[in-house]
């Protein structure tokens, strides 16, 4: 029930954000607040009770069901394993430093403001919770509406043009995932005579191998569009450099993980002879994302849209990671998705922090800010080496640990990736050169950090450092779920090689039923 | 007593933790209390562990102390644990006595830098990234350090950042030793695969066994570790990062040249010499790199100006001679010669800041001179540093470290005669360009006003740095005078012995010949510039000299080499797609939409001879369709 609780509550809050924003422009954001601190209190407190069995536990730690609409066999099911849990924390965190970060920047239509950011919550909630295809396809569409809002109404100049971007993009593969959905259904139904979205049920189906391929890339195309990866990810840049900050903060945090999420609990699971089959094409552009991503950072002007290119490049370590099948990228994968949402999160509320100081975000104009705010300065710095992948930092742990499993899968893609290391640690160095070192070219004084900016970067330097040199809550509660993935793919190629050693053995025996353990019923 | 030893990395970390934090707030007598107080105490308590790991030898012959587990994920589970070893106790006393020391100068150094906390406690990061990097028990920890040695040394070479140029120094310090550091990631890589460990002691007994001798993988592995050591240790082919490095405060200059990041490829060498003797090879890879830098960078020594460039191209080719020790297996040579050089560099690269200090931060040492009377402590101190690197026969430190070095060249079994000249030739090189850099700062005439003069804060550390320059070198004597091996005995356990070709010439030969090439390059320069200053003036002026002047002052022109295939392509290459070719195939997508539905929509004009025109026309086309088919 508390799932449901999680959904209910931001999207109630949002409403009555919506209605009293009318009367009241303070108290939308005080709702919205007490809405998201509940849940993150919620969920923290829910992971404290159940870590001790997440690392042992190979089912759903909790889950809710009931019928939605019976007669297509939609249900709402919604269940939460290690990973939806630690992605939900991170949901409620992020959604947190959203709420605080643009506490005083909006001044227009507040209560539409708070209503919009609490649905993308809910949305991306919706997401790492939904275990019926159908209902994860409404998930996916609620958090993108308010979203294309979120950009077009309160975002910078160009956020017209930029909203439709990003709403035209996830649309149009999202429309892809959708036929891929139905595809499954009817397949399904033809083979069992079950007419059902449910994940659980829609696990293992057979699927004819010509077939499987074309709906997995139905679901991959609208996941790696949000995650994004090279060439689709062109969206990317625009969104980020127009949305304003809490909405660059969601979109770096949040949506590009539902991509990842998206993955690793659908794509994977659902057609694991596909996705091997696909593994080196992935994993391939995955090490372009990387490579194109640090070099188009390289040369931009513009903060945002730099940060914006970093996270092509690092999302490029996720695809990567992933479609090595092994536990160690895997398990990097996971850290990847929340240490990125950390220090790109603060990279960009650093962005927004220095927007509203010098009304610019063009690198050039920048320059000698460590004189004038030494604090944010020190800051900067550590994110900077966050995002280059110090050890001590919870990304250095992520990326490590994707090429040394990467490495098994494939020795010098993850070479060509290594590189990804020198080109990060020239983007990041000309971040800190431009923006704080250097002299100051103005006079006009500015402030260092104030109180509620201090918190917010306070907190999420408390949580990459954690990550850096205690990661193991994180990776005890995934486990379960990377151990589960390993086990399909290792059963896939031993499956694969008896396959193609015994060509005499009937074409039945050889097409078993790839089930997982992991599916509880 | 050794369950303390966790509090050598701890204290400095606490100083820069407590310095970063609230330093602001701080007078400046706490912050230098803070900042050189941890790294001084760590010393002492290094110090006190190393005394009873001598006098109660531990059984295991390493003391080890888990903190906690770092990562654990299947059968790969680094812990943060140090392990300290006679090898690791070396560069652990290196590091927090020297450190210490330069901490102590730099409280008189810096007191009217405003960013003194900032300036502390970076210093103090530097120190814990070094003592983690050699105490760490696994080679992640060790990565942990040896990124954080590279952050270090950016944070302090762009110290002072309103200068871009700094910056510049700072950023290509961090890159190329990058570089460096993703060729040891790959090794990481590759070992983790090979060894399914990463864990030190292991990988050293496994490797023997997992490997054969010159197996191509454990030759790809080893010069993969040894690319990370020549980013950090400044070795060819990444070598031209650290004389922009002189950009920082001296006393960074110091603690960079003497105590922590230059010498952990030394270190990680040393550290991994199972990996290396597998490896013939990359053996003697390590070797001709050693020599062929300590030749490179001596010569651009001869040349500069700067007297900190002087002193950073010595190290590069004090380095090199440790790189072509640990190249011919003479593996306690090698730290021999680390744990001397640390002593005279350091001395070297404080009592320079003094002097740039006193003068009012002139670098060029052609301006300065006659400062041999004016500053005597300081005099008699760098030269009783310049000596140890010129390596002077039977006084200096530096003579018994590098004299071993030089013998082994030629009658160890990797050695060679080239090797042997090489190296002789270097410490002829040596000694000149030393000779040159005292002769032009100290004597002649003053040109220079002199400033305020370095207080007793300062002058200690030189003094106390001078007495282990001179004394260092006696506890490892050559084999033909008193057989006295204390240095190497003690690392015995951990570092093998060298093996010796089959026929060894006397060790005396060798001597008289080192020494008679030092004389010889002290006899040059001081002809050069003390006898005959009309000289080279005059030889500068045949374009083949000049030009080979010019090309050794720029140091072989790397820089402009890596410009030209790196730098550059990389830079237009993201420059000229800043707006992203990927998105013009969607604006192209967008255009072409936009272009067809406005070309659709002039069907739609409204007038009535238009439509009655598309009826006929229609009409045609189906009627002719019908009669044609």
């Amino acid at each position: 029930m508390i799932l449901v609780w999680l959904i209910g509550i931001l999207m109630g809050g949002g409403i009555a954000a919506l209605l009293l924003g009318q009367w009241n422009r303070i108290l939308p954001r005080w709702i919205s607040l007490y809405t998201v601190l509940a849940g993150f209190l919620g969920i923290i407190s829910f992971w404290i009770d159940h870590y001790p069995i997440t690392q042992f536990s190979n089912k759903w730690l909790v889950q809710y069901r009931s019928d939605w609409i019976p007669n297509f066999g939609i249900t709402f099911h919604l269940a939460v394993d290690g990973l939806s849990l630690l992605l939900l924390a991170l949901t409620f965190f992020i959604g947190l430093l959203a709420i605080v970060c643009s506490w005083t920047d909006v001044k227009e239509r507040v209560g539409f403001y708070h209503f919009n950011l609490l649905w993308i919550l809910a949305g991306i909630c919706g997401v790492f919770m939904a275990l019926d295809l159908f209902l994860f396809y409404f998930f996916w569409e609620v958090m993108l509406i308010p979203m294309y809002f979120l950009i077009g109404i309160w975002g910078s100049e160009n956020r017209v043009y930029a909203a439709y971007k990003f709403f035209i993009f996830t649309q149009a593969s999202g429309l892809l995932m959708l036929l891929s959905i139905l595809g499954l259904y009817f397949i399904h139904a033809s083979s069992t005579g079950i007419y059902t979205f449910n994940y659980l049920e829609l696990l293992g189906t057979a699927i004819p191998e010509e077939t499987q391929y074309w709906l997995m890339l139905g679901f991959l195309i609208a996941f790696v569009v949000k995650l994004p990866i090279v060439p689709f990810h062109s969206w990317l840049p625009d969104a980020h450099a127009e949305a304003p900050t809490a909405g660059s903060l969601i979109l770096a945090g949040l949506l590009l993980k539902t991509g990842a999420y998206g993955i690793l609990r659908f794509v994977l699971p659902l057609f694991p002879a596909a996705s091997e089959q696909f593994a080196p094409i992935a994993m391939l552009l995955g090490v372009i994302g990387i490579v194109y991503g640090a070099l188009m950072a390289f040369s931009q002007t513009d903060l945002k849209r730099l940060v914006a290119y970093t996270s092509v490049s690092h999302m490029g370590f996720v695809m990567l990671g992933i479609f090595a099948f092994n536990e160690l990228a895997l398990q990097g994968v996971v850290m990847q998705l929340i240490t990125h949402a950390i220090s790109t999160g603060a990279l960009f509320i650093m962005a927004g922090m220095l927007k509203e100081r010098l009304h610019t975000r063009d690198i050039d104009q920048m320059g000698g800010l460590w004189k004038q705010m030494p604090y944010m300065g020190a800051v900067g710095m550590l994110f900077a080496m966050a995002s280059l992948g110090l050890p001590g930092l919870g990304n250095f742990i992520a990326e490590f640990l994707v090429l040394l499993g990467a490495f098994k899968a494939n020795v010098w893609l993850t070479i060509i990736a290594a590189l990804g290391l020198i080109f990060s640690a020239i983007y990041s160095l000309r971040i800190v050169q431009k923006v704080f070192l250097g002299s100051y070219q103005k006079d006009q004084p500015v402030q260092d950090l104030a109180w509620r900016e201090t918190l917010i970067l306070a907190s999420l330097i408390i949580s990459i450092v954690w990550l850096g040199l205690y990661p193991q809550p994180v990776i005890n509660t995934a486990k379960p779920m990377v151990i589960y993935i390993e086990k399909i793919f290792a059963a896939e190629s031993t499956a694969q090689s008896q396959q193609d050693s015994s060509i005499l053995v009937p074409l039945e025996t050889s097409k078993q039923n790839k089930k997982g353990t992991y599916v509880s019923k | 007593m050794n369950n303390l030893l966790w509090l050598i990395p701890a204290l400095p970390l606490l100083g820069f933790l407590v310095l970063s934090l609230a330093g602001k707030s701080l007078p400046k007598s706490i912050i230098a209390l803070i900042g050189a107080g941890s790294v001084s105490l760590s010393a002492m308590i290094s110090i006190l562990i190393g005394l009873n790991f001598l006098n109660h030898p531990p059984t295991e012959g390493f003391i080890s102390q888990t903190l906690w587990t770092w990562i654990e994920i299947g059968n790969f589970k680094p812990e943060i644990t140090f392990l300290l070893d006679p090898l690791s106790l070396v560069f652990v006393f290196v590091i927090t006595f020297i450190g210490g020391l330069i901490h102590i100068y730099s409280a008189g150094f810096m007191k009217g830098d405003k960013d003194y906390s900032r300036f502390f406690a970076s210093m103090n990061l530097f120190v814990f990234s070094m003592l983690v990097l050699v105490l760490a028990d696994n080679l992640l920890l060790l990565y942990l350090g040896w990124e954080g040695v590279g952050l270090c040394s950016y944070l302090l070479i762009g110290f002072w950042y309103e200068n871009p140029q700094n910056g510049y120094a700072a950023r290509k310090a961090f890159i190329m030793t990058r570089v460096g550091d993703t060729a040891m990631a790959i090794a990481l890589f590759m070992i983790f695969s090979q060894f399914g460990s990463l864990l030190i002691p292991e990988i050293l007994a496994q490797a023997p066994q997992v490997f054969q001798k010159g197996d191509s993988t454990i030759t790809v592995i080893a010069l993969l570790l040894l690319a990370g050591g020549l980013g950090k240790s400044a070795q060819l082919p990444l070598q031209n990062w650290l004389p922009d490095a002189m950009a920082g405060p001296s006393p960074v200059s110091a603690l960079i040249h003497a105590a922590t990041m230059v010498t952990a490829g030394v270190y990680l060498i040393a550290r991994m010499h199972v990996i290396f003797e597998l490896s013939p090879i990359a053996q003697i890879t390590v070797a001709i790199i050693g020599a062929a830098t300590l030749l490179i960078a001596g010569f651009s020594a001869c040349t500069q100006y700067d007297i900190k460039r002087v002193l950073a191209y010595s190290t590069i080719s004090q380095i090199g001679y440790m790189f072509l020790a640990l190249g011919l297996g003479a593996w306690t040579a090698a730290i021999f010669h680390f744990m001397v050089h640390a002593f005279f560099k350091a001395l070297l690269f404080l009592a320079a800041g003094a002097i740039i200090e006193a003068l009012h931060h002139e670098h060029n040492m052609f301006k300065m001179g006659g400062l041999k009377n004016k500053m005597p402590v300081i005099f008699w101190t760098f030269l009783i540093g310049s000596a140890s690197l010129a390596a002077l026969p039977l006084i200096s430190a530096g003579f018994y470290s590098k004299d071993p070095i030089l013998w082994y060249a030629w009658s160890a079994e990797k050695g060679h005669m080239i090797l042997w000249a090489i190296a002789l030739l270097g410490a002829f090189v040596t000694a000149a360009y030393t000779c040159r850099m005292v002769i032009v700062t100290f004597w002649g005439t003053s040109k220079t006003e002199m400033g305020q003069m370095p207080g007793s804060l300062m002058t200690t550390p030189l003094l106390v740095l001078a007495f282990f320059s001179v004394v260092a070198g006696f506890i490892e004597l050559p084999h033909n005078f008193a057989h006295f091996t204390l240095f190497s005995d003690f690392l015995r356990p951990v570092l093998p012995e060298i093996t010796m070709g089959n026929e060894t010439q006397p060790e005396w030969i060798f001597q008289l010949m080192a020494s008679l090439a030092t004389f010889g390059g002290i006899y040059i320069s001081w002809q050069l510039y003390s006898k005959k200053p009309l000289l080279i003036p005059k030889l500068k002026q045949s374009s083949l000299v000049a030009t080979l002047y010019q090309f050794w002052f720029s140091g072989w022109g790397f820089d402009v080499l890596y410009n030209t295939i790196f730098v550059k392509p990389i830079t237009y290459i993201s420059n000229i797609n800043k707006n992203d070719v990927v998105d013009r195939l969607y604006a192209g997508i967008s255009f072409i939409t936009v272009k067809l539905y406005r070309s659709l929509s002039y069907t739609q004009s409204g007038s009535l001879r238009w439509y009655a025109m598309g009826l006929l026309l229609g009409a045609i086309i189906i009627l002719t369709i019908q009669i044609v088919t």
